[in-house]
């Protein structure tokens, strides 16, 4: 068969045909205008797969992911802002060669902690590390003291609060409440133009692949097996002998990371960065997504983002007065009717079926662990 | 309905034009005038805005959800009333007005997301939109990167000055200067105390109103603190105002926090019909939410009043509330709002063509006569030539027009000793 490492046939079937929808189909049908519109949406994607890592595996419910979000955007506008604010572009600024910002404040020259970010290397480095690095401090802090469950979630908002107010409260320094705007170039190639976007779309499906692959790996691994045990029975792990605080760890920084990655594809295909994308919010939002997805199910995460966004967008342009009912309804009725999200839909009512179809002519197996046939849109045979 | 004027255009497009319709019974409820009568479409359209013989479309981008609705409402009102006055009157160039409105939610990159869904798969001929600095910079870039027209209605900061922009508000010197000059002679102020909530207008024009208190009126600062957006604590800066005892309180809060502020300047004993405030950011808008009682006896730094006493005012009001409800008020805002497609439909007319890089070579020097406000004109600087007024709060939420200056004051956004 071909199970292996990364997935099982069913799951390679499920990533073959994301693969198709989002390389082929979808370039294919959408003008660049709403390509660039899904690339945002994907962007957030990789927030919702790592959320099903930390969330749906690991039991740790985030409700600050829009810090990490954040801090990866951050890092890559910072880049960005300062390869836009060239002397010759700032010149009509009081200090040219500073970022607009800076100079609305009557800061006369460029900040310590700006100076690597002309590098790009360092800047991409900066990406996964700053928010790993965070994570793992906020991770070792909460969970060698056994912080938990509902109280975890309280303080990563808290940290997102926090956040926010540093950013807005720090304008000088990070753009305030206005954000980073009217980023152009990215080492002198212009990411503004259609087929700049599309050759980013491009490149943020890659990189949301990888990610995928990278979750598959943790899932089918023995790593994989103790997140889910340790969710489910978090002391019989710990008397098993494991150390529950650095798996949980492990899991909120791999989190931490993917979201970061989705910041920085954010401020690229987005050309912009701003502290609304770091507060409690849409850090409740990106959980939302994953729950629509079905909080199991790693592909589901992408559909779920995907089509939460999309109504976002379509009801707002519709109905501009009335779409937050709209779209409120939408997740009322998701976490009502379908607990388990989309995945758990096309669990309980599309994959049977074509199980049926399929059962003529293979027997069907039962092995693996229980919880993933409950767990996923594309369970393992 | 209106499917002849539609054939031709692609279908999305057509979509968006028939959805835009829909939101708008209005429109078709007028007393349609013929329209197709100008100039052929070829000649007044060659950069494939959506003109057709009979109509064009212009997008509306404000905030009609989230923290700016309450503000951005009055906007998109005046801008509505504009356009449906304009198409009553015969439209631009022949053609009726139909509009595009898309929701920016508060959130400065959807309106980013909005402008560029207007201007590439609509192709509207002008965005009507933005409030907040934040969401102005948001789609600056946008609107300059696909070649649009944004007519903005917000007093704002300055520092700014774009081709592709007509800034209809005041810019921070036009609206401040005056006004503490005013307070200054009238008052005899010397001591100054500027309260501002965190971002960059209110930092910028505290900036603006420093270098003037200090340099041009010899007085002097004697605090100046800053709120985050929405913060509802202002009992610390109140103690410190009575302890300063400034002969101005200067005030750029924006907002709810408002609300907050003038119960509780009220509320610790500051009488405002003794001590002196000055206000630039609460219009009849804000009032209706602190209420005329907790702020009766302010100054209000501005452009226009909805109480100002000229013939256009009289008429504007009224249509104003006919359309839109007995209970409205009109601020400053909203007024300049209304400004915005008048402007644009006198470009047009003056420019024969709805060309972008015409309309912005065309704008300087176009007038407007039948401003609520009096009487304006572009400048160069694509900024309004206005007067600047001042105010006092009554009871019933309404200013009473304390002061104007004689002449139009020149805008100037990037201004020379004050940064």
């Amino acid at each position: 068969m071909t199970d292996n490492r990364f997935t099982n046939r069913s799951e390679l079937i499920g990533i073959l045909v994301l693969a198709v929808f989002l390389v082929v189909i979808l370039p294919l049908c959408l003008d660049v205008f709403r390509l660039n519109l899904v690339a945002k949406y994907l962007t957030y994607a990789f927030v919702a797969l790592g959320l099903v890592i930390c969330w749906g595996y690991g039991g740790i419910l985030s409700l600050g992911q829009g810090v990490f979000f954040g801090l990866g955007g951050y890092c890559m506008a910072m880049f960005l802002k300062l390869e836009a604010s060239s002397v010759e572009n700032t010149k009509i600024q009081s200090t040219p060669g500073i970022p607009d910002f800076m100079d609305w404040n009557q800061i006369t020259s460029l900040p310590l902690f700006w100076q690597p970010f002309h590098s790009l290397t360092f800047t991409i480095a900066a990406v996964i590390l700053v928010p790993g690095l965070f994570a793992l401090v906020i991770g070792a802090a909460m969970f060698k003291r056994r912080v938990g469950g509902t109280y975890f979630a309280i303080i990563t908002q808290a940290v997102a609060a926090i956040l926010t107010i540093l950013i807005v409260g720090q304008q000088g320094y990070t753009g305030g409440i206005n954000g980073m705007t009217d980023l152009r170039t990215l080492k002198g190639w212009d990411i503004r133009p259609d087929h700049a976007k599309v050759v980013l779309y491009f490149f943020e499906v890659g990189l949301l692949f990888i990610c995928i692959l990278i979750a598959q790996f943790i899932r089918h691994s023995k790593l994989g097996r103790i997140l889910v045990a340790m969710r489910d029975q978090e002391d019989r792990v710990r008397f098993s002998g494991y150390s529950v605080a650095n798996f949980k760890i492990f899991a909120f920084c791999v989190g931490a990371i993917f979201a970061a990655i989705g910041g920085a594809m954010f401020a690229l295909q987005v050309g912009f960065m701003s502290p609304s994308f770091v507060g409690i919010v849409p850090s409740i939002e990106m959980v939302i997504y994953t729950a629509v997805g079905g909080r199991l199910s790693i592909l589901g995460a992408v559909y779920g983002t995907m089509l939460v966004n999309f109504a976002k967008t379509s009801l707002s342009e519709s109905f501009p007065e009335l779409w937050l009912f709209g779209l409120g309804g939408l997740f009322i009725a998701v976490v009502l009717a379908f607990p388990n999200g989309l995945a758990g839909i096309w669990q309980d009512h599309v994959q049977p079926r074509i199980d049926r179809l399929i059962s003529s002519r293979k027997p069907k197996s039962e092995s693996g662990w229980t919880d993933n046939s409950v767990a996923d849109g594309a369970p393992a045979e | 309905m209106s499917d002849e004027p539609n054939k031709g255009l692609q279908s999305p497009l057509r979509r968006q034009l028939l959805m835009g319709a829909a939101a708008l019974p209005l429109i078709s409820m007028l007393p349609r005038p013929s329209f197709g009568a100008g100039p052929a479409t070829s000649v007044v359209n060659t950069t494939g805005l959506a003109v057709t013989d009979t109509e064009v479309t212009v997008g509306i981008l404000h905030s009609a959800t989230g923290t700016m609705a309450i503000s951005e409402t009055g906007s998109i009102q005046a801008e509505k009333l504009a356009i449906e006055q304009i198409n009553a009157a015969g439209g631009v160039l022949g053609r009726k007005i139909k509009f595009i409105q898309e929701d920016g939610a508060s959130d400065w990159p959807t309106f980013a997301e909005k402008a560029k869904k207007l201007l590439v798969n609509d192709k509207v001929a002008a965005i009507m939109g933005c409030w907040t600095s934040a969401s102005r910079k948001a789609v600056l870039p946008v609107v300059e990167q696909y070649n649009g027209m944004l007519y903005y209605p917000t007093f704002y900061e300055g520092l700014e000055q774009s081709k592709n922009v007509i800034y209809t508000g005041q810019e921070a010197t036009q609206q401040i200067l005056a006004g503490l000059n005013w307070i200054a002679k009238e008052k005899g102020a010397k001591s100054f105390f500027f309260i501002g909530s965190d971002y960059i207008w209110p930092r910028t024009s505290n900036k603006i109103a420093r270098k003037h208190v200090e340099n041009v009126l010899k007085g002097k600062v004697v605090g100046e603190e800053y709120y985050a957006l929405g913060s509802t604590q202002f009992n610390s800066v109140i103690n410190k105002i009575k302890l300063t005892k400034p002969d101005v309180i200067f005030t750029d809060v924006v907002g709810g926090s408002n609300v907050a502020f003038y119960k509780q300047l009220k509320a610790a004993g500051v009488d405002l019909s003794k001590q002196a405030l000055l206000t630039i950011s609460v219009t009849e808008d804000e009032i209706d939410g602190i209420g005329g009682e907790n702020i009766a006896g302010a100054y209000a730094c501005m452009k226009y009043f909805q109480s100002l006493d000229n013939a256009n005012n009289k008429a504007f009001v009224p249509a104003f509330k006919k359309l839109w409800g007995e209970k409205t008020v009109i601020g400053d805002v909203t007024q300049a709002g209304y400004l915005g497609p008048w402007l644009w439909k006198l470009t047009c007319e003056k420019a024969g063509s709805f060309d972008v890089d015409k309309i912005a070579a065309a704008s300087p020097g176009i007038e407007f006569k039948e401003a609520p406000e009096g009487y304006v004109r572009i400048h160069e600087n694509h900024h309004l030539w206005s007067k600047t007024r001042v105010g006092r709060a009554k009871l019933d939420g309404q200013f009473e027009l304390i002061f104007e200056t004689a002449d139009l004051i020149e805008p100037d956004p990037f201004p020379k000793g004050y940064q």
